[in-house]
This record gives structure tokens, C-alpha cells and sequence, in this order.
């Protein structure tokens, strides 16, 4: 609508807290219906794929169309148990955080297939450029849950040396990069990565991720200039999980076109999927794995899911959502989706499922009893403190070890329980 | 040895450490084919090729962005930020990315960038292209900030600079790329080729990140400067006819602090000048740390001389710039305190 004059529009979520929950803004396509193009197809000729949305699974739990994977029953069961157990994790975490026994948690809940899918389609020695809402891919990629919770707990075994907030984990050795507290920073470093790859005539691709709000941000666009002018094998990720802490996706800009359009300008494909259906992320997320690897540049792929729980421990979303948002949300739960997809094809039942969730809170619990060993908030053993001066620089110089020692002696000891 | 001048023995440096390591990559806005707004990298990309020498958007926050994970990824980026005023797109990367990673990943990560930008005035530039913003950046903890004042330094200094694996932000004066100045615009440009400090090896050598340079020994008053104000303060000192020690800090951070506390230790007067503002500027981590470990040896206040708490005004540019006449009356005031 023109009006006569110029009014400042002010985007506005279709609800609040106390109303009716309304999805209609929410461009849907059916199962199968959306063209799978071959990877060497021009950008120009695919757009198509940035304004549907690519579903794999039906409503009758069937896998349909041309993106259905050619995946056994077994991998997806395994699938399952990562996903599962991501959502196990999370909510001992939460619980844990409530009762005061770590400072803060950030839990993945209605999330989960987008780390997990597409921790499976990346190779062992592509790079990820994660977002704090990807504990799935740590997992899936190896990390122990007891070294996750160990860091949750800045503890003496927490991998960063009680320097980072929890859930900021890191290792180079599962090809997993450090959190940041900062939003969108990672998107150009995954570029500068992948970049580095074609330099140096690797076939590794980078792959990051960054939710619909922070797409916002400066490094966001940066990032993709870069990416589309040298061709950087690259796939980047924007998770588009309806909500920013209060503000909904339209405030990052998500009213008029889909977050998958933001790399047309330049020429990079976009990919809009079913951020709930496990086979369409892990199909879009190897086509696009596969065309960065040979030589096609990066591809963006927003996942549309719906962030089933809080922002973070410190957030209330009933302040600003309605409270059973995320039971309308027409893309239901990535997590029952596969279970019953599974079902449908003979190879799960509610009882393992149940057994499965018996079994991995049992292992999450054994892990929290462990990484309780190495330390808690009130409890020892507890880091030494005089740590917090090293790797400031690769080796410490005279300054740092100055004020080391000066801290040493306010602090009178070398941290109680410490192991030096 | 061969004499060069600033732009040449950073050429040079280049030139030395891309043939040296195949990792050393540059990136920067019209770096590649071109060879740079001032020519530092000039006949680099016809030498080591377009993916070594890479010309770059328009995108601060994005060379540095990506340079990082470069870096991440096992190679050496010199990223060339055309003018230092130009660098605040990409301060967040510096300050939470480059500074932090390492720290924050317990050394599992780091990012060996070396960040090579052009600062200061003294060229007509006004308040976009004069800037010297070290004080901003030596805030910032797990970066390390040069600023070379002479060819020889420079070869040197950024030499260690890009075989260090920390990040470094590498300030380079624009106003002496060609010739040492000593703050009068009035007289003709000098070159560097008499000067001692403009005969440069061709090859590698290092001048050591985190040291000082006595440049002109002194027993009545200690100037400590860097940039282009250690030029500024020997014809100051010559004026004056002072028996004046000049240190050029070279580092900014890490500090090589006991050099300098030592002199004033010695001489028992401090003038501290850069051309940057002055409030809250590097002077006064100087002043305070001088005043700590030299207070009973002090014999007059220290000073100090920079440039005035405005932007970088075009049309006054001398009137701006702390040249030798606010250098000689600093000095003069200064000896006459009893």
C-alpha cells in the first residue's frame, strides 16, 4: 500500500503473548515439490530455490521427491540417537543451570536437525564455523559430553581455562572453531577459511552458521561479498529460527524475501529448506557441499525451524511470545518427524525410542557426575587462577608476568586446590 | 646493503617473507595489480601471482574477516589497510577476533595477522586520511602495535611482524615513507638516501618486536617519542642545543618499559610527544608508568607534546601537527624548572 506520505514502518511480530498464533506469513511448499537442479546449474537459473521451501518429509512421513536422500535406515537412526541426545543434554543442562550449579545455558530445542543433518553431510575435514545454538555439531563431531559440561562448569578440565562463557567450546582437533560471544564474526572467518582451501588447492570447504537476526550484521554482508567474488567453497547458513531474543524475524529484515535471497544479488544460489526435516537439510546441505567442492563457489542456505525454547537462561519468552508458540508452528518437531519417518519405514517404535531416551539420559547423567569430579562453582578442585595470564600472546611477555605475580601475592595462594 | 626508503624497505619485507614462506598471502584495496596507493606492494603480484597478492573489495571489516580465518586456516596474512582511518570497520573483528582468539580458545586457535596500514598526517590528508589511532588499538590486550620511524626499522620490524604468531597491527607513518621529516613544512623534502638509517640489507634480518632504540644518547632530558616525531625531536633537540637522550619505542605494545625508565631515571626530565591527540592518548600509559618508577628522580613534571584534542583539520594541518616549535618550547619549558 502507497500512502500519501512517508511513515515510518515498524515491523511487527503476527503475535504477542495472549494471542493467537499465526504462521501465515510463513511461505510453505509441499513435500517433494520444489526441483532438485544439478550443482553446476547457474544461480540465475536456480532461484526458484530461494523462494520455495524444500521438504523431503511428508505428512504421511514418507520421503518424497527429488531431494529424498539415498540414506539406510541404520544412518538415520543414528541420526536420531545425536538428536535425541542433543535434546537429553539441553534440558539436564537447563535444569543444572536453574539450580544454580553453572552461570548460564543455551539449549538447541526445536533445533536440533540443523547440526546434526548437516554435521552428516560435511566431511571429517570440512571446517565449522559455529553459532552458540550448534552443540550438536560438537557432539556429533566428537566432543565428549563430559569435556562440554566440564566447560559449562569453567572447571579443570573446561577446555578454555574458565576464560569463556559456557556452551563457548572450541577443538581444532574435531575441525570445530571457538565460539564467540559476538555475533556473526564467524561468517567472514569461515570465508577467509574456505578461501585459504582454494589457495592452497585443498578440497576442504568451510561451512558457518548464524541465526535470521544476526544476519544484520556488517560481518554477515562482508562475508558473502567475499565469498561470491573469489568463489569461496563455502556453504553459509542462516538459521532461521523465527526469533531473535524479542525481536521476530522481520525485524532482521525477513518481511518481504526470504533470508535465502540475501546472496542473489551477488550471484550466490540460496537454499530455502525444512529446518525440521532432517533428510531435506541433509540432502540441501550435500549439494551444496558437493558444489563448493568442485570448484562452484559457496551457497546459502537458510534453515527454517522455530526456536522452541528461550533465547538463553537469562531470557523469559513468555514477555513477548505467546507461550505455545511453537506447537502451531507448522513445521512441527525435527526430532519427531524422523522418529516417525522411521516408524513409517518399519525401522524404529515408540518403545525403542523410549529405551533410546532411557539410555542417553543415563549417559548424560554419568557424564554430569563425572565433570563434577574436576571441579564445580563451589566445590573443588578449582583452576588455578594465575592461568588467566597465558595466552594472552604466544608467550607471555614481561608485563603479563608482572602483574601475574602481583595477583599471586593480593590473592595470597595460587588458587586453593590447584594442581601446581 | 642497498639504500632504501620506507616504501622500498617495506617492499622489501614483503618481498623477503613471500619468498621466504609460500603462506604469507597479502590482501588489501588495490594492493594486486595495481601495487598500492603508495606502491608497498608494487611488482608483488607480477612476482608471487594473483593468489598471494589479492586485490580486495572495499570492505575493511571483510579483508580482515577473512584474513583471520586465513590465518586459522595455516596461512601468514598481511592484510594492507590503505589508511589507517579506514581501519574502524574492521575494529570489532581486531578487538573480539584477532586479539581474543587465542585466549579464548587456549591456544588451540590463533590467527598470525599481520595488519599493515598507512597513519598520520603531515600530507594534506584532512581528517580522513591523517589519523594515528595506536592508542586505541594498544587498549586492546593480545594484539601487538608497531610503528617503525625510518626504513631500516620497517624492513625489520615487519619482518618480525609476519614471522610472529601474534597478531600485529603494523602503523607506517605516511609522512616518512620518503624521507625523514622534521616538522617544518617549510624547508625542501629530504630523502632518505643520505641517512644512515635509510641503508637497508636486502636480504632477512629482524629488528626484535617489543625493544626500544636509544636514539641519540643524553643526560639532561629524555624524550620519548616514536613515528615520525622521533625526526621532529632531533632537530628540536639540535635547536635547543640540549644534551638530550630520544628514545623511538617502535613497540607500542607489548612496552619495552625499562628502556625508558631507565633514561628518565637517568636524566630526571620526561617529554613524551606524539602526533596523535593528546587526552587519553599513549602519552599518559607513558606518563603514569615514568612517574611510578622515576618519581624520586624526577626534576620537573612530565610533559607532554601531541597533537591538539581536535580532529585532524584540513586547512591547519601545521597548525595541528606538534612540529618542532611546540617540540622546542616543551623542551625549553621544561629546562627551566629548577
Amino acid at each position: 500500500m502507497i500512502d500519501k506520505k512517508s511513515r515510518l514502518y515498524i515491523p511487527r511480530p503476527t503475535a504477542r503473548p495472549g494471542e493467537t498464533p499465526d504462521f501465515g506469513y510463513l511461505d510453505l511448499s509441499p513435500a517433494g515439490s520444489v526441483d532438485k537442479p544439478s550443482i553446476d546449474s547457474r544461480t540465475r537459473d536456480i532461484e526458484y530455490m530461494s523462494s520455495g521451501l524444500i521438504r523431503v518429509l511428508d505428512d504421511d512421513h514418507q520421503a518424497v521427491g527429488p531431494w529424498a536422500p539415498d540414506l539406510d535406515p541404520g544412518k538415520m537412526q543414528i541420526a536420531l540417537r545425536w538428536m535425541v541426545l542433543n535434546r537429553i543434554f539441553d534440558k539436564r543442562m537447563w535444569q543444572i543451570q536453574r539450580q544454580g550449579r553453572i552461570s548460564f545455558y543455551m539449549e538447541a530445542l526445536g533445533e536440533e536437525a540443523v547440526s546434526i543433518a548437516q554435521g552428516m553431510a560435511l566431511r571429517p575435514g570440512d571446517m565449522c564455523f559455529p553459532s552458540y545454538r550448534n552443540q550438536g555439531l560438537y557432539m556429533y563431531r566428537g566432543m565428549k559430553l563430559v569435556d562440554m559440561m566440564c566447560q559449562c562448569l569453567s572447571n579443570t578440565r573446561d577446555m578454555c581455562k574458565g576464560r569463556q562463557l559456557p556452551i563457548m567450546y572450541h577443538s581444532a582437533e574435531a575441525n570445530m572453531f571457538s565460539i564467540s560471544g559476538n555475533l556473526g564474526t564467524q561468517y567472514p572467518h569461515a570465508v577467509g577459511w574456505a578461501m585459504a582451501s582454494a589457495i592452497k588447492g585443498e578440497d576442504h570447504i568451510a561451512a558457518s552458521w548464524v541465526g535470521d537476526g544476526s544476519t544484520a550484521e556488517a560481518d554477515f554482508h562482508n562475508a558473502i561479498t567475499f565469498a561470491a567474488v573469489y568463489h569461496a567453497p563455502v556453504i553459509l547458513n542462516i538459521v532461521n529460527n523465527q526469533w531473535a531474543i524479542s525481536t521476530f524475524q522481520g525485524t532482521a529484515g525477513g518481511e518481504r524475501r526470504p533470508f535465502a535471497a540475501r546472496g542473489l544479488g551477488l550471484g550466490i544460489p540460496g537454499i530455502r529448506v525444512d529446518g525440521n526435516d532432517f533428510l531435506a537439510i541433509y540432502s540441501t546441505t550435500l549439494w551444496a557441499a558437493d558444489r563448493a567442492r568442485r570448484g562452484g563457489g559457496p551457497t546459502m542456505i537458510e534453515l527454517v525451524t522455530y526456536r522452541g525454547g528461550a533465547h538463553s537462561t537469562s531470557d523469559d519468552p513468555t514477555k513477548y511470545r505467546p507461550k505455545d508458540e511453537w506447537k502451531s508452528f507448522p513445521l512441527g518437531d525435527p526430532v519427531e518427524r524422523l522418529k516417525q519417518h522411521l516408524i513409517a519405514l518399519g525401522h524404529w517404535s515408540d518403545e525403542k525410542h523410549e529405551e533410546l531416551e532411557a539410555q542417553l539420559t543415563a549417559e548424560v547423567l554419568a557424564a554430569w557426575k563425572e565433570a563434577q569430579k574436576y571441579g564445580t562453582m563451589t566445590e573443588g578442585p578449582f583452576l588455578d587462577p594465575s592461568t588467566m595470564f597465558d595466552d594472552v600472546f604466544a608467550e607471555t611477555p614481561r608485563h603479563l608476568e608482572s602483574q601475574r605475580r602481583r595477583m599471586m601475592e593480593v590473592e595470597g595462594v595460587n588458587g586453593e586446590g590447584s594442581e601446581s | 646493503m642497498t639504500q632504501m626508503n620506507m616504501i622500498e624497505a617495506i617492499r622489501s619485507a614483503l618481498d623477503v617473507m613471500m619468498d621466504k614462506d609460500p603462506n604469507v598471502v597479502l590482501m588489501g584495496e588495490d594492493i594486486g595489480y595495481f601495487g598500492g596507493v603508495f606502491r608497498c606492494t608494487d611488482g608483488l603480484q607480477r612476482k608471487y601471482g594473483e593468489h598471494r597478492v589479492i586485490d580486495a573489495p572495499i570492505s575493511e571489516g571483510g579483508i580482515i574477516g577473512t584474513a583471520i580465518g586465513m590465518g586459522v586456516n595455516g596461512l601468514r596474512p598481511v592484510p594492507e589497510i590503505q589508511f589507517a582511518d579506514y581501519i574502524y570497520p574492521g575494529f570489532d573483528q581486531i578487538v573480539s577476533e584477532l586479539a581474543r582468539l587465542r585466549y579464548r580458545s587456549c591456544g588451540e586457535f590463533f590467527s598470525p595477522v599481520t595488519i599493515r596500514t598507512p597513519c598520520g598526517g603531515g600530507i594534506r590528508g584532512g581528517q580522513t586520511h591523517s589519523q594515528s589511532p595506536e592508542a586505541i588499538f594498544a587498549h586492546v590486550s593480545g594484539i601487538r602495535i608497531v610503528m617503525p620511524s625510518n626504513p631500516y626499522d620497517a624492513k625489520g620490524l615487519l619482518i618480525s611482524s609476519i614471522e610472529s604468531d601474534d597478531p600485529v597491527v603494523f602503523f607506517e607513518p605516511k609522512r616518512i615513507y620518503n624521507g625523514p621529516f622534521d616538522g617544518d613544512p617549510e624547508k625542501p623534502a629530504v630523502s632518505w638516501a643520505s641517512h644512515p638509517k635509510g641503508e637497508v640489507p636486502e636480504g632477512h634480518y629482524t629488528v626484535p618486536l617489543g625493544e626500544a632504540e636509544i636514539v641519540r644518547q643524553g643526560s639532561e632530558l629524555t624524550i620519548i617519542t616514536y613515528g615520525t616525531l622521533v625526526h621532529v625531536a632531533i632537530a628540536a633537540v639540535e635547536e635547543v642545543g640540549v644534551d638530550a637522550e630520544i628514545i623511538d619505542i617502535r613497540s607500542i605494545a607489548p612496552l619495552d618499559i625499562d628502556t625508558l625508565t631507565e633514561s628518565v631515571n637517568k636524566t630526571g626530565r620526561c617529554v613524551i610527544a606524539h602526533e596523535a591527540t593528546r587526552f587519553a592518548g599513549f602519552g599518559a600509559e607513558i606518563a603514569a608508568r615514568v612517574q611510578k618508577d622515576c618519581f624520586y628522580n624526577l626534576e620537573a613534571p612530565i610533559s607532554r607534546i601531541a597533537g591538539w584534542d581536535t580532529p585532524y583539520p584540513h586547512a591547519f594541518e601545521w597548525q595541528y601537527f606538534p612540529g618542532k616549535k611546540r617540540l622546542v618550547a616543551g623542551i625549553r619549558n621544561m629546562m627551566e624548572v629548577e
